[in-house]
């Protein structure tokens, strides 16, 4: 079997020529400097303006940072009213319908975007490469509309009940069939994450140098096993780039899935079941948001949400490191 | 069965399975699209492209300042994110610091997981109540943040894409490093770049919640991007909630029109970057 | 690339220009453009209301956006609009936050109504102790001996009652607990009062149109909406029994006449659910306006306020065609007598006509 290193990465790394090497022509070393110069001030840009964001957040949340403590993370309990607030239905909302979408939207995204990239022929691949971005066009508030509308009605009456037959000793699986709920949100979530992770994983499939395919073909491997040594491999790092664009679309979604997800701040094992997440809540609530305790509750709501984003960003690139080496250095 | 013929039958069903897969994928857009149009064909006519909202019940409505103002806003917002997303990206693929680019894209993706009413409570904060007004800078303003990841996270995996073959020639027939990055390896990478870009312009295009505190909405032309400004989501989204079959008819035709305008500058993005380059980073 | 830059580089520049001039054939300065933000319950008659004044005042433009009635508050609290509008009267803290005296202006009225999906569509009536034992989760069917009771001759399915309420903080619901909390000792305890609450039981749908919606198509769902979404989606509507002990139908007359049959406060911040009279519909609501009873401007503030006596008479002719209920003719005369005390620099603003 042939090693998975045909990329020569470590040459490369070997090779790469210092910077003293390279004669200083006319416009050279000005331009660099600029050109570092401008990188590194967008990148500079850009970190201030998400630790702007967070910051503001934890300013914004004091009040209900104060107030509850490490309560909010354990409390169950969401009473406007009483003024009792706690995020751990929204937490697990959250986690379990972007998990669900991900567990459609990864296998499905990526399958399509194989094929578009390897597979089709070249009249059907920008066809059906356009229709796919035109999904990502479609406004959230239109999704939740034709959620309530076509989806809910079509799982409640087609899909759940025999779900609920076949497989209902999985609790999983129990409980009446609403039609919205869990199972909702996931699925219109996975639409809504798929044109992403097809977009962008056909863009990385697509710029696989054809050599690495053509060594693998001279070997006398098949399209399957050409497509999974030779081009998945050394594109790896785009596709997790790619799903992680997925996900963090899938947690942050707010407008379609709390049309469908039945907006009860309650955490039960169905599917089936209504649930709420915590965009949803933010969504739902804070126009409306009466006292500064409330509002404050809602933002640390989105602060946690934050913190949810980096925990679940950095667990899957921990998964993917330990799986499949470092995804890095993938050059040659 | 013999190895070989196991191998081509596995081949021949990851096909299959693969076809499958965009299929299904493809599947819900044709839904909703028959959906949409199914509901919302018979308000599209030249009305509707040229005239301002009107009162339930009342004929001649239209979106045309809606339309306008999203693809301002949408201007804004690229001018605002691509500098920022494209340079950003070139970062992140091309340096050799130890720290900066890994904190960056984790960032990157963490900013990608904050839900866009987020972002549009940071751009209130930001400009709308120290100006004391909203407008439509605030609103391409918060589009541009949530381009911004997207943009910087897509550049980066594409620019990391190029082999290092083509830098390596570049640079050893003496281009300084910028060059290298301006002539050889963006222009390589550029097709993916687009995409990466027109699914950010996508994205934004649809959303809603940013714009409710920033932009805020209007029902007339604005005069000024330090104004309130229309934009096609907030008005699909005030039509989508009413009562009124008319009015639902029109959001639906506004929706079509909006995924047609993505469609467009798509294209128009396609068109004006065809070159010499084909994707595989081969030449010809 | 050099192609590509420029092009790029042209179009920006034509955005950045189109964007910045003036697409209408008027001048600015002949036109004044008032900003109002708040409520969704009242935005198509507020629609109606600003293209009809147009034609009266062609110079005025009111750009009037729906974010909700709590939304509304803020954003004149902050003083980024000119007029707010909501569903529900601001508390003594929000009106002590702003940084004037704010004046609430009634506008129109709406009934919240309680909407059902049962094959047959049968008219029901509900008894206020059964709306708040179903929304509380005491009542689980709709066979069950206290709605039967209530309905003889009808045939209730022996199937669970599928509640809907509203996901989002809204003037409707606060409408409609207010009514329960009136209602219900154990819903005022347990529950309380707000825009946004802690449902005992039931799913949550968005926006009125979410859970009609979500009505529509569950067998077995009861909820609450505004009149107009149930008359627009043809949902069965139920009438209620009033304080006066009569089952009344949610009808536009019912819900004016729940405006009259109340003393009514100078501020005009009152609730008007179970109201006393005869006919009148027991969940109903004015909306509100709200703007500074002391103008910054003094242009603003006389278009703001000839607008108000406009809406609050010639105006209300338009409010019955699409739904909602005119004010009843004892509060226009009081409203009027408010409208007279908005001022600009102390001065009345509004010249007796």
């Amino acid at each position: 079997m042939l090693k998975s290193d045909l990329t020569g990465a470590a040459t490369a790394e070997r090779l790469a020529l210092p910077r003293s090497l390279i004669p200083a022509r006319r416009g050279g070393v000005w331009g660099d400097r600029l050109y570092q110069g401008m990188v590194r001030a967008a990148v500079l840009a850009f970190v201030i303006i998400v630790v702007g964001i967070a910051a503001l957040l934890v300013y914004a949340a004091r009040p209900a940072l104060a107030t509850f403590g490490w309560r909010f993370l354990a409390t169950a309990d969401w009473d406007p009213v009483a003024e009792h607030f706690g995020v751990l239905p929204f937490a697990y909302g959250t986690l379990v319908s972007s998990l669900l979408a991900m567990l459609l939207a990864v296998p499905l995204g990526i399958g399509a975007a194989i094929f578009l990239a390897e597979l089709a022929p070249f009249w059907i691949r920008s066809a059906i490469a356009f229709l796919v971005e035109l999904l990502a066009a479609i406004p959230s508030v239109v999704y939740g509309l034709w959620g309530i509308f076509v989806l809910a009605p079509l799982l409640r009456r087609w899909v759940e009940p025999p779900l609920g037959r076949w497989l209902g000793f999985l609790p999983l699986f129990q409980g009446p069939p609403y039609g919205v709920g869990m199972l909702a949100a996931g699925v219109i979530l996975a639409i809504m994450v798929v044109p992403f992770i097809v977009a962008v994983s056909r863009e990385v499939l697509l710029a696989v140098p054809n050599h690495q395919r053509e060594a693998a073909l001279a070997l006398g491997a098949t399209r399957w096993e050409t497509t999974r040594l030779a081009v998945l491999r050394y594109a790896r790092s785009g596709l997790l780039g790619a799903v992680l664009l997925g996900l963090g679309r899938a947690l942050g979604e707010t407008m379609a899935v709390t049309m469908v997800i039945g907006n009860r701040p309650e955490i039960a094992l169905s599917l089936f079941a209504p649930g709420y997440t915590m965009a949803s809540v933010i969504a739902n609530e804070f126009t409306e948001a009466t006292s500064d305790l409330y509002l404050a509750a809602l933002i640390e709501v989105g602060l946690l949400l934050f913190v949810v984003t980096v925990v679940v960003n950095g667990l899957a690139r921990l998964l993917v490191w330990s799986v499949g080496g470092a995804v890095k250095e993938v050059r040659e | 069965m013999s190895r070989a013929a196991a191998r081509r039958a596995t081949n021949a069903a990851m096909n299959v399975l693969a076809a499958l897969a965009a299929v299904v994928v493809i599947l819900p857009l044709v839904l909703i699209f028959g959906f949409l149009v199914f509901q919302g064909s018979t308000a599209l006519n030249v009305d509707f492209f040229l005239h301002l909202p009107k009162p339930v019940g009342e004929p001649g409505g239209g979106m045309a300042n809606a339309i306008a103002g999203s693809l301002i806003l949408i201007g804004l917002a690229a001018l605002f994110g691509l500098p920022l997303g494209i340079l950003g990206g070139v970062y992140l693929a091309e340096s050799r610091d130890r720290r900066l680019p890994w904190i960056c894209r984790f960032l990157a993706d963490v900013l990608n997981g904050v839900p866009s009413i987020v972002i549009g409570i940071f751009a209130y904060t930001l400009i709308v109540l120290p100006l004391r007004h909203f407008s439509a800078l605030a609103g391409g303003v918060a589009l541009g943040v949530i381009m911004l990841p997207i943009i910087l996270r897509t550049t980066e995996e594409l620019v990391r894409m190029v082999p290092a073959s083509l830098r390596e020639a570049a640079l050893a027939l003496g281009l300084p490093q910028w060059k290298v990055i301006l002539r050889i390896v963006l222009p390589t990478a550029r097709a993916g770049i687009i995409t990466g870009v027109m699914v950010a312009v996508a994205r934004i295009a649809g959303e809603t919640a940013p714009l409710l505190f920033t932009a805020f909405g209007n029902r007339f032309w604005h005069h000024g991007l330090d104004q309130p400004i229309a934009a096609l989501p907030l008005q699909i989204f005030a039509y989508a909630i009413s009562p009124y079959d008319d009015w639902h008819r029109q959001a639906w035709a506004g929706a079509l029109v909006l995924i047609s305008l993505v469609l467009v500058m798509s294209l128009l993005a396609r068109l004006a970057t065809k070159g010499l380059y084909n994707r595989r980073g081969n030449y010809g | 690339m050099r192609k590509l830059t420029v092009v790029a580089a042209v179009i920006a520049a034509l955005a950045l220009v189109a964007g910045s001039q003036v697409p209408a054939p008027a001048p600015a300065a002949a036109e004044l453009l008032i900003n109002g933000a708040g409520a969704t319950f009242p935005y198509p008659i507020y629609s109606k209301w600003f293209d009809e004044y147009a034609k009266v005042e062609p110079s005025l433009r009111f750009n009037y956006q729906s974010i909700g009635s709590g939304g509304g508050i803020r954003q004149i609290t902050e003083r980024t609009v000119d007029f707010g509008a909501s569903d529900g009267p601001m508390t003594d803290e929000q009106l002590a936050r702003a940084p004037g005296e704010l004046v609430h202006i009634p506008t129109v009225m709406g009934a919240v109504v309680a909407t059902y999906n049962l094959p047959g569509n049968p008219k029901l009536r509900f008894t206020p102790d059964i709306l708040a034992d179903i929304f509380l989760g005491r009542i689980e069917k709709w066979n069950a001996p206290r709605i039967q009771a209530a309905n003889p001759g009808v045939t209730l399915p022996n199937d669970p009652i599928i509640v809907v309420h509203r996901s989002d903080g809204s003037g409707t619901t606060y409408i409609f607990v207010d009514y329960l909390a009136k209602v219900s000792r154990e819903w005022e305890q347990k529950v309380g009062r707000g825009t946004s609450v802690k449902w005992p039981v039931g799913l949550g749908g968005k926006g009125n149109e979410g859970v009609a919606g979500q009505i529509k198509n569950t067998p077995g769902a009861l909820g609450y909406v505004e009149l107009a979404y149930a008359i627009k989606n043809h949902l069965s509507v139920a009438l209620v029994r009033n304080q006066a002990g009569r089952f009344v139908e949610p009808t536009i007359e019912s819900t004016t006449a729940a405006g009259v049959a109340r003393s009514m406060p100078a501020d005009f911040r009152v609730s008007l659910t179970n109201a006393p009279g005869a006919n009148a519909y027991p969940i109903a609501s004015f909306t509100w306006l709200l703007v500074y009873k002391e103008q910054a401007d003094e242009a603003k503030g006389k278009a703001v306020v000839t607008f108000l006596h406009w809406a609050t008479t010639e105006g209300q002719k338009y409010a019955a065609d699409l739904l909602y209920a005119p004010l009843p003719l004892e509060v226009v005369r009081q409203v009027e007598a408010k409208i007279g005390q908005i001022t600009f620099q102390g001065k009345p603003l509004l010249v007796a006509r």
